[in-house]
């Protein structure tokens, strides 16, 4: 396992902010760690990296606990922390210079400084101040930054958070591309995100976790929860009719429009029937419930 | 701990702060010494170097604070204080590497008065009729008070994110270990307890070690009270985990 949370709380003050959270992420997965914003992911990554303690519970990373091997632990690890905070009066390479010397990077930093630049295409901007930086190429610096050391767990809160939907699409692909090999906790708020680089997803609401599976298993969980199939037929026909079919839950009539709540999909099976029954169909329609309705629904 | 050294003495480089504070205390104790009146080694009429080593630790009151006003707080107002503490250092070498920036620095703007110790060498009615030891002992007190100053600034700038109350703090704390003690001494309200109080300060240490007697008494005193403000430091910037 490459990160174990269990039962892991936080609380500030009176507020908890976590209330004993479990999961665990398997080496090589890229785990997307979604909630609306203060739902304790951020929480969950500071106790993660060491710079908070929990309130109770454990936490371990690699196998080192963070409150007894904190600094084994941050061996393990890059962190880019939400809003990606960095010495805005240095410069890029002297940046990346001191954070490789910080990791104990000694004779091989400059050559890892150096691959990094070259890797998340900082090359035209290495010599400029990181306060000039645009925040697309900032984002970079700090993922550089985290990357340095070829850490095995990778904690990213908030990544994307900010840029532009260029700028988003190349940092995904950063992400994907040099996140190949590690293990990856993501924070997002954004389900595209999750479903477009994560194989597993844990969403937390208010400190608690609602959903914990893999993206493949939370969209069978979404087949099981139903499918809705409208469709637009030229004349009336009774609801019981329509019920009668086999996988149909439920019908809604809405004039001419039916909407059919189903367990499957069934659309062939509906334009048979049809035609069988005479039926003139006009439009049939299939909407799958994204994740973004399970976010909403679980989240509420 | 030297990367942050490092780091910390390249910050003092490329943000003009180490030029801009030699400059000035070069500037401030330089017209002490030779151009305002009552204070000038011509009028005085006397070649030493005591409006140097009087004159120095209340320029360092204002320029030591300075100097570590921004060491955490600004770290903690950017942020980027977690990602120092989440890479693999301990908090006591972030600590000890930006106490030592600072002493390093203070060290600089100090080296450059030995033009100001040489010239008044030169001035003596006998050439060289200079108390030399006393003048070594009070340079090594105001490097050791310097070095107090710094850790007592750092310790200020770690309870805070904000600048200028760190900045306030640090120079009213700094001038309450340098003179209040013996100020309050002066009253000779508690006796033979009035001694106790003065060696509280740092001034009568300081006074002690320019006769030229390096006692270590006086040097330990130096010692402890700059680990003291250093654990001070630790303590309130492990606060975070709190």
């Amino acid at each position: 396992m490459s990160i174990v949370v269990e039962k892991l709380s936080k609380i500030y003050g009176e507020q908890k902010a976590l209330n004993e959270i479990s999961f665990e992420v398997n080496p090589g997965d890229v785990l997307g760690f979604l909630g609306p914003n203060g739902a304790g992911k951020s929480t969950t990554m500071k106790i993660l990296t060491c710079y908070i303690p929990q309130s109770s519970g454990n936490a371990s990373v690699c196998g080192f606990d963070v409150s007894s091997h904190s600094i084994d632990v941050r061996r393990q690890i890059g962190y880019l922390p939400e809003l990606n905070p960095l010495y805005t009066d240095m410069f890029v390479k002297e940046y990346l210079l001191f954070s490789a010397e910080v990791q104990g990077l000694g004779k091989q930093a400059n050559a890892r400084v150096e691959e990094m630049i070259d890797k998340v295409g900082l090359t035209i901007e290495r010599k400029k101040k990181i306060g000039q930086l645009s925040k697309g190429y900032k984002q970079r610096v700090g993922l550089a930054q985290a990357m340095l050391h070829n850490p095995k767990v990778l904690i990213l809160d908030e990544p994307t958070s900010g840029l532009d939907p260029n700028q988003v699409g190349d940092m995904r692909n950063l992400i994907k591309e040099i996140g190949r090999d590690k293990t990856i906790l993501l924070s997002t708020h954004i389900m595209q995100e999750v479903e477009a680089m994560c194989n597993r997803v844990v969403i937390i609401n208010k400190g608690e976790i609602v959903a914990n599976n893999t993206l493949a298993g939370i969209n069978r969980q979404l087949s099981h929860s139903g499918i809705i199939i409208t469709i637009e037929l030229k004349n009336e026909v009774k609801e019981s009719m329509l019920k009668q079919i086999h996988d149909v839950q439920t019908v809604k009539q809405k004039g001419k429009k039916y909407q059919l709540h189903c367990s499957s999909d069934i659309r062939e099976h509906l334009s048979q029937i049809a035609s069988t029954n005479g039926w003139v169909l006009l439009a049939m329609n299939l909407e799958e419930e994204s994740l973004e309705d399970v976010f909403q629904k679980l989240t509420k | 701990m030297y990367s942050i050294f490092k780091k910390e003495i390249r910050s003092f480089l490329s943000s003009l702060i180490a030029y801009v504070v030699i400059i000035v205390f070069l500037i401030a104790i330089g017209l002490f010494m030779w151009v305002l009146p009552e204070y000038n080694v011509f009028e005085m009429g006397y070649a030493n170097l005591d409006t140097l080593f009087s004159m120095a630790p209340i320029v360092f009151v204002f320029l030591i604070s300075a100097i570590t006003m921004r060491s955490f707080s600004e770290e903690r107002k950017s942020g980027t204080i977690e990602i120092l503490t989440t890479k693999p250092i301990s908090d006591f070498q972030i600590i000890l590497g930006k106490y030592f920036a600072g002493v390093v620095l203070v060290l600089f703007s100090l080296l450059p008065t030995l033009i100001y110790f040489y010239t008044v060498y030169q001035l003596g009615a006998v050439k060289g009729n200079l108390d030399v030891g006393a003048t070594w002992g009070s340079y090594l007190g105001l490097f050791l008070l310097a070095s107090c100053f710094v850790s007592i600034g750092i310790f200020a700038s770690a309870i805070t994110d904000n600048q200028i109350v760190s900045f306030i703090v640090s120079m009213f704390l700094c001038y309450s270990f340098y003179s209040i003690f013996s100020l309050l001494a002066n009253f000779s309200l508690l006796g033979t307890l009035d001694n106790v109080i003065a060696n509280i300060g740092i001034q009568a240490h300081y006074n002690s070690i320019s006769r030229g007697v390096i006692d270590s008494r006086d040097v330990l005193y130096f010692l402890s009270l700059i680990t003291a403000f250093i654990w001070a430091t630790k303590t309130a910037f492990s606060a975070r985990k709190w």
